[in-house]
C-alpha cells in the first residue's frame, strides 16, 4: 500500500468498512466514496466564491467582501442563507416541471463525472476501462440541461441565452475532446488512471508529464481554452455575460435554483481543471522527486488550486469575446491547431526510434517548430488585413 | 430478469411511450432523450461500456440537442393540434400497420440468424483496445467510407448555408468592421 500518510483516506476507508456488516459492503463502499467527493468540491466551490471575489477586488483595487468574520472569510456561509431564503419566483408561463428540472439535470451529471478523476494514489472513486470517454459523455448532459432552463422560462431572452451558451459548448467540445486525443495516443489507454501512470517517470532529473513535450505544451494550452469555453469563464462566458446581455440561459431563475446553476457552473470548472491535471500535469504525481514525501492528494489540489488562481487572473484581466469572434475563433483556429497537434504527437512517437547524437533537441525543433509556424500562419491569415497598433482613445486621454 | 433490468426497461417504455404521445414537440424530444439514456444503461448492463458512452456522447450530447435546435428554428412553441392523428383515423391505421410489419420483420430475422443459437461468452473480453485495434484494421475501410460519407454530407450543408451571393447582393462578412475603433 505504500506511505501510510498518503494512502490514509484508503486506509480509513477499509478500517469503517470492516465495521459493516457483510450484506452492505458493496452499498457502504459506493456511499464512502460518493460522499466525501460532494463534500469536497462543495467546499471547494465555498472557498472558491470568497477567494474569486477577493481577487477579484484586489485586481480592480478594492476590498471585496469585508464584512462577515474575520476578513470577509465566512461570506460565503451568508451566500448560502440568503440563496437558500430568497424567495423561489417561477414565471407564471413557464414550462413548471421541466423549469424544475434543469437545475438538477445540470448538477448530477457534473456530480458524476468526478467519479473517475484520480484525486490521489489509488484514489479513483471508479477505475473505467474508457473512463475518460465518460468524463466527456457526462458532460455532454449539461447542454440539455441548459437549454431546458432557458427554453422552459418561456422567455425571448433566456431563450436565445440558452441558443448561445449551447451553440459554444458543441463548438468547444470538439477541440477539447481532440485536444486530449494526443494523450490518449501516447498512453495508449483512455483509463485516467492508466494515463496518470504514464506520466510517473523521471528523466533529467524532470518529470515525465506531458506537459513537457512539444505536443504537451500546445495540447495543454489548447485543452485549457476549450475548457475555460466549456466551463462558461471569461474570456468566453458569453452565455452568462451579465453585465451586457443580462444573465442569459438563468434570466428566470432566482433563489435556490439559481444558486444550483451557479454551483453547477463552479462544479464543472474544477472537473474540467482536475481533467487537465490528469491529462497534462502529472495527476497526482509531484514535480520533483526530492517532494515525493508531500501525499499525492496534496498535490492534486494543490494543482487545482493553482488552476483556479489562474482563471481567476484570467476573469479580471480579459474582455470579453463577441459572440462571432468566438464562434471564428473556435472553428478557424482551434480545430486546424488541434489536429495538427495529433499529427505532430504521432511525428514525436515515431521519431523516437530515431538513433544520432542530439536526436532529443532535433526532435523539440522539429515538433516545436510545426506548431510554432502553423500557430504563425494561422494567426496572421485569420487576423486578414486587421492592422493591431496602439490603441487610441478620444475622449479618455 | 434483474431488477436494474427491469427498471431501465421502463425507462425505455415509458420515455417512448410519451415521446409519441405527449402534444409538446419539445417535451417529446426531452422524453426521446430520456429512452435513449435508458437505452445506454441497457448497454453498460451488458458491460459495453465503449458503445454505451458513446450512446451518451452522440445522442444526449448531439442528436438530442439537433432534434430540439430543429424543432426551435421550423416551428413555433405552441402545440400544434393538426399535426397529430387522431385514434381511428386512417393514417394512424396505417401507422401501426407499418409498426407491426417492421416488427415482425425484425423478429423473423433475429429468429433465423445464429445469434440466439451460439453461447455467450462468460466474459464479454472486449475492450476499447481491441475496439479500436478491429476498427483500425479489420474494418478500416467502412470507417473511411462513413468519414467520406459524413464529410460530404457537412460540405452539403454548408454549401445550402452559404449566402446565396446574387440574391443577396454582396456578400455579408461577419466581423472585422466593428472591431476597430474605440
Amino acid at each position: 500500500m505504500g506511505n501510510p500518510v498518503d494512502q490514509i483516506f484508503v486506509i480509513l476507508k477499509h478500517w469503517l468498512l470492516s465495521f459493516c456488516p457483510e450484506g452492505y459492503v458493496p452499498i457502504a463502499s459506493i456511499l464512502l466514496s460518493v460522499i466525501p467527493i460532494m463534500a469536497v468540491f462543495g467546499g471547494l466551490f465555498a472557498l472558491t466564491t470568497i477567494l474569486e471575489r477577493k481577487g477579484l477586488g484586489r485586481i480592480q483595487n478594492r476590498y471585496g467582501p469585508n464584512r462577515v468574520g474575520p476578513c470577509g472569510l465566512f461570506q460565503p456561509i451568508a451566500d448560502g442563507v440568503k440563496m437558500l431564503t430568497k424567495e423561489d419566483i417561477v414565471p407564471r408561463a413557464a414550462d413548471q416541471v421541466i423549469h424544475f428540472l434543469a437545475p438538477f439535470a445540470l448538477i448530477g451529471p457534473v456530480y458524476i463525472a468526478y467519479s473517475v478523476l484520480p484525486v490521489g494514489r489509488n484514489m479513483a472513486a471508479l477505475d473505467l476501462d474508457a473512463g475518460l470517454l465518460f468524463f466527456f459523455a457526462v458532460g455532454a448532459g449539461s447542454e440539455l440541461a441548459i437549454f431546458m432552463g432557458g427554453w422552459s422560462s418561456r422567455n425571448k431572452y433566456s431563450l436565445l441565452g440558452a441558443m448561445r451558451a449551447v451553440a459554444q459548448m458543441i463548438s468547444y467540445e470538439v477541440p477539447l475532446i481532440l485536444s486530449s486525443v494526443p494523450v490518449i495516443m501516447l498512453a495508449g489507454s483512455l483509463s485516467p488512471t492508466a494515463i496518470v501512470d504514464a506520466q510517473g517517470g523521471h528523466s533529467h532529473g524532470l518529470m515525465q508529464w506531458h506537459l513537457f513535450t512539444p505536443w504537451g505544451i500546445a495540447g495543454f494550452f489548447l485543452f485549457m481554452i476549450a475548457a475555460s469555453a466549456e466551463a462558461n469563464r471569461t474570456p468566453f462566458d458569453i452565455p452568462e455575460g451579465e453585465s451586457e446581455i443580462i444573465a442569459g440561459y438563468m434570466v428566470e431563475y432566482s433563489g435556490f435554483k439559481f444558486a444550483l446553476f451557479f454551483l453547477g457552473e463552479y462544479l464543472g470548472l474544477f472537473a474540467i481543471c482536475g481533467l487537465g491535471i490528469t491529462l497534462f500535469l502529472g495527476g497526482w504525481h509531484s514535480p520533483f522527486v526530492f517532494l515525493e514525501w508531500i501525499p499525492s492528494y496534496f498535490w492534486f489540489f494543490g494543482k487545482l488550486m493553482a488552476m483556479i488562481f489562474v482563471f481567476i487572473w484570467l476573469r479580471g484581466t480579459l474582455p470579453r469575446l463577441r459572440m462571432d469572434q468566438l464562434m471564428g475563433f473556435g472553428w478557424k483556429f482551434m480545430l486546424p491547431m488541434t489536429l495538427l497537434n495529433i499529427l505532430v504527437a504521432a511525428i514525436w512517437h515515431l521519431s523516437k526510434t530515431w538513433l544520432f547524437p542530439g536526436v532529443y533537441l532535433t526532435r523539440w525543433a522539429l515538433c516545436l517548430g510545426i506548431l510554432c509556424a502553423a500557430y504563425v500562419w494561422l494567426g496572421r491569415s485569420l487576423a486578414g488585413n486587421r492592422s493591431v497598433g496602439k490603441r487610441v482613445y478620444r475622449f479618455a486621454d | 430478469m434483474t431488477i436494474s433490468f427491469i427498471i431501465i426497461c421502463c425507462i425505455v417504455a415509458v420515455g417512448a411511450i410519451a415521446a409519441m404521445s405527449l402534444r409538446n414537440l419539445v417535451h417529446c424530444a426531452l422524453c426521446l432523450t430520456v429512452s435513449l439514456a435508458g437505452l445506454a444503461a441497457l448497454y453498460l448492463r451488458l458491460e459495453a461500456q465503449f458503445v454505451g458512452f458513446a450512446q451518451i456522447l452522440v445522442y444526449i450530447g448531439a442528436v438530442a440537442i439537433l432534434i430540439v435546435f430543429a424543432i426551435l428554428l421550423t416551428r413555433s412553441n405552441e402545440p400544434d393540434e393538426s399535426a397529430v392523428p387522431r385514434a381511428g383515423s386512417w393514417s394512424g391505421v396505417a401507422g401501426v400497420a407499418v409498426a407491426l410489419v417492421v416488427f415482425g420483420t425484425l423478429v423473423l430475422s433475429i429468429l433465423s440468424s445464429s445469434v440466439g443459437k451460439t453461447d455467450l461468452p462468460a466474459s464479454p473480453g472486449a475492450t476499447v483496445k481491441d475496439l479500436g485495434n478491429q476498427l483500425m484494421t479489420h474494418y478500416v475501410v467502412p470507417l473511411e467510407a462513413i468519414a467520406l460519407l459524413l464529410t460530404s454530407a457537412m460540405i452539403g450543408a454548408v454549401l445550402i448555408a452559404k449566402p446565396d451571393k446574387l440574391r443577396a447582393g454582396r456578400v455579408v462578412k461577419g466581423g472585422g468592421e466593428h472591431a476597430s475603433g474605440t
